[in-house]
């Protein structure tokens, strides 16, 4: 048993095999120019795809009520970003969680956000008002918290019962200044100058696109747009890029795990799928230690087809081989 | 120590030469010949992943000495990006063809797990780097990838240091730090190639004793250095 054992363990040095000639350089610099040919064919065949970017402008000219409910839910603290924890706002529960680790909530809000100041009233007070819209931020600004809510809510509610969502045709009352609000909201998006003034904050440069990227995914147009691009969480969207391009190929198992139970309805899905990736991830790592999975190559025997002119050689009855069965 | 002949060296410089020297003397840092089992094209899938990293680096280059708008409105920029994509592509290909290579080869044995470990962070810090890139293309992709992927990364902790929202902070991660990591892994991974030399193959006895069992003892297969 221990022969055999240091039968296998035994890897000789490289040096004691006979040689051959080999031009390491030759071959780096064939295959660099090979590599780069290639590449320049496939670039010059396939191109690469450049989707335009949404902007909050042509979000809220394509679907002003998508827009508007979105805007609603902002001011009420209703939208997913409102209420999505941490790094955003302590939102109770909200956390997701590795087993008994709470890592998101252990990281704490670094990245506050409060929907309702940052994304509606703030844009609003910053720009020069009719003295209708004027009144309707005071009277919010006056009400306590429980209006607000009150108001908000009625006012989504409403927009969902109305045809198409459009705020032209909402019914009812009881909604306070927010429709007045939201209504200017989304005249300043529809000039586009609500893009500028959610990235610019007072500032002049300007390279972080946290507050209009969470706006925007808020609301349900640019989730539409994706999921005609097959983007779609459960269309295997996370290695998916737009038009028919490979994309992140290599994030298939990642992806994969997404489209299979229990993941694909837990709602600690992306906790557990990290941490599972983190697990896999560490086990290729350290493959050469763990007793089995190491051994798959010598069982496979795929090796036998790699090195198989050493086989043919050392393999001669009076050859010296020792591949054991 | 000092050959013979050579005046000693003094200082820390002079111990680094030594030791630099002595590890991988200029004949085992590019050697003109090999073992003549180094012969099967799975051998090739490593110089290859080399080759698409240095056009990688390269279209990435011009990309940058351009500044992240220009391919969007030139023909010839939206070229570039083209080659840095397909690039990555590849480069993506060959080291995933070169893992697998090197797994059925249990190229880990015989004092190589750190060559196996470089390489599994080097395959590990390419995908962040791709990822990186794909989140600063400032286009309707980008938007949507960070908007999904910043789930994951908050569901751990990691948003709230690394925001893939933040366009500035991606586009440093993804044109400085991540290939500077990179770069350093794979120099680091292919010269332990080089100090190790080419892995034998499995069940090879060793030519100098005739007999595998007259080798000295030897570490059990895999174990580290
Ligand atoms: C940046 C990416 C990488 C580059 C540029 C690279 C490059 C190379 C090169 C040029 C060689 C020598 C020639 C050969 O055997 O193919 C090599 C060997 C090796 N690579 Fe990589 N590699 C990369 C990633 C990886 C990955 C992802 C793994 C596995 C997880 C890996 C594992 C190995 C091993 C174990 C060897 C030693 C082979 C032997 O001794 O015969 N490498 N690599």
């Amino acid at each position: 048993m221990t022969r055999r054992r240091r039968e296998r363990a035994a890897v000789p040095d490289p040096a004691a095999f006979p040689t051959r000639s080999y031009d390491l350089v030759k071959e780096f610099t064939i295959a660099l120019v090979v590599v780069a040919l290639l590449t320049a064919a496939l670039a010059a065949v396939f191109s690469s795809p450049d989707d335009r970017p949404v902007t909050l402008a042509s979000w809220s000219r394509a679907d002003g009520a998508d827009f508007t409910a979105t805007a609603a839910a902002e001011l009420g603290g209703t939208s997913g970003t409102a209420e999505y924890g941490p790094p955003y706002n302590h939102t109770p529960g909200a956390a997701q969680k590795l087993g008994p680790l709470g890592l998101q909530s252990a990281a704490g809000v670094r990245i506050p956000i409060d929907t309702a100041e940052d994304f509606v009233l703030r844009p609003l007070a910053d720009a020069p008002q009719p003295p209708v819209v004027r009144v309707a931020l005071a009277a919010w600004a006056a009400a306590p918290a429980a209006r607000q809510q009150a108001w908000t809510k009625a006012y989504s509610d409403a927009l969902a019962k109305a045809p198409g969502g459009d705020p032209a045709k909402v019914t009812g009352g009881g909604f306070g200044p927010v429709p007045v609000l939201v209504a200017r909201l989304l005249d300043m998006a529809r000039s586009g100058a609500l893009d500028g003034q959610l990235q610019a904050e007072g500032k002049f440069y300007e390279t972080d696109y946290t507050r209009p990227l969470l706006f925007l995914s808020d609301g349900s147009y640019l989730e539409t747009l994706a999921r005609a691009q097959h983007l779609g969480g459960d269309q295997w969207g996370m290695m998916n890029e737009t038009g028919d391009y490979p994309g992140q190929a290599w994030l298939w198992l990642y992806t994969f795990w997404y489209q299979i139970e229990p993941f694909k309805s837990s709602g600690n899905a992306d906790a557990l799928i990290w941490g599972l990736m983190a697990l896999l991830s560490l086990g290729l790592m350290l493959l050469p230690f763990i007793p089995g999975l190491r051994s798959i190559p010598r069982w496979t025997r795929v090796h036998r087809l790699i090195w198989r002119s050493y086989h043919r050689t050392a393999d001669q009855p009076e050859g010296r081989d020792n591949s054991p069965g | 120590m000092t050959a013979p002949h050579e005046p000693a060296s003094r200082g820390w410089t002079g111990a680094v030469r030594r030791r630099a020297v002595a590890a991988l003397p200029p004949d085992k840092l590019l050697p003109d010949t090999q073992p003549a089992y180094m012969a099967s094209w799975i051998y090739v899938f490593g110089v290859l992943t080399l080759s698409s990293l240095v056009v990688v680096l390269a279209t990435g280059g011009v990309l940058a000495l351009k500044g992240p708008a220009w391919w969007h409105v030139s023909d010839a920029g939206k070229y570039v990006n083209s080659l840095h994509l397909w690039s990555v592509e590849l480069f993506m290909f060959f080291m995933v063809i070169h893992l697998w290579g090197k797994f059925f080869m249990a190229a880990w044995r015989g004092r190589r797990a750190l060559t196996w470990i470089t390489g599994v962070v080097c395959f590990l810090t390419s995908i962040g780097t791709a990822f990186t890139g794909y989140l600063v293309q400032q286009n309707f992709d980008s938007q949507w990838i960070a908007g999904q992927a910043k789930d994951g990364l908050n569901s751990v902790g990691i948003g709230a240091f690394f925001n893939v929202l933040d366009f500035g902070q991606m586009l440093m991660w993804h044109i400085v730090l991540l290939p500077f990591v990179l770069g350093l892994l794979t120099a680091w991974h292919i010269l332990l190639v080089r100090l190790r030399g080419i892995v034998p193959p499995i069940g090879a006895a060793d030519p100098a004793h005739g007999s595998p069992a007259a080798s000295a003892p030897l570490p059990a297969e895999g174990e580290a250095p």
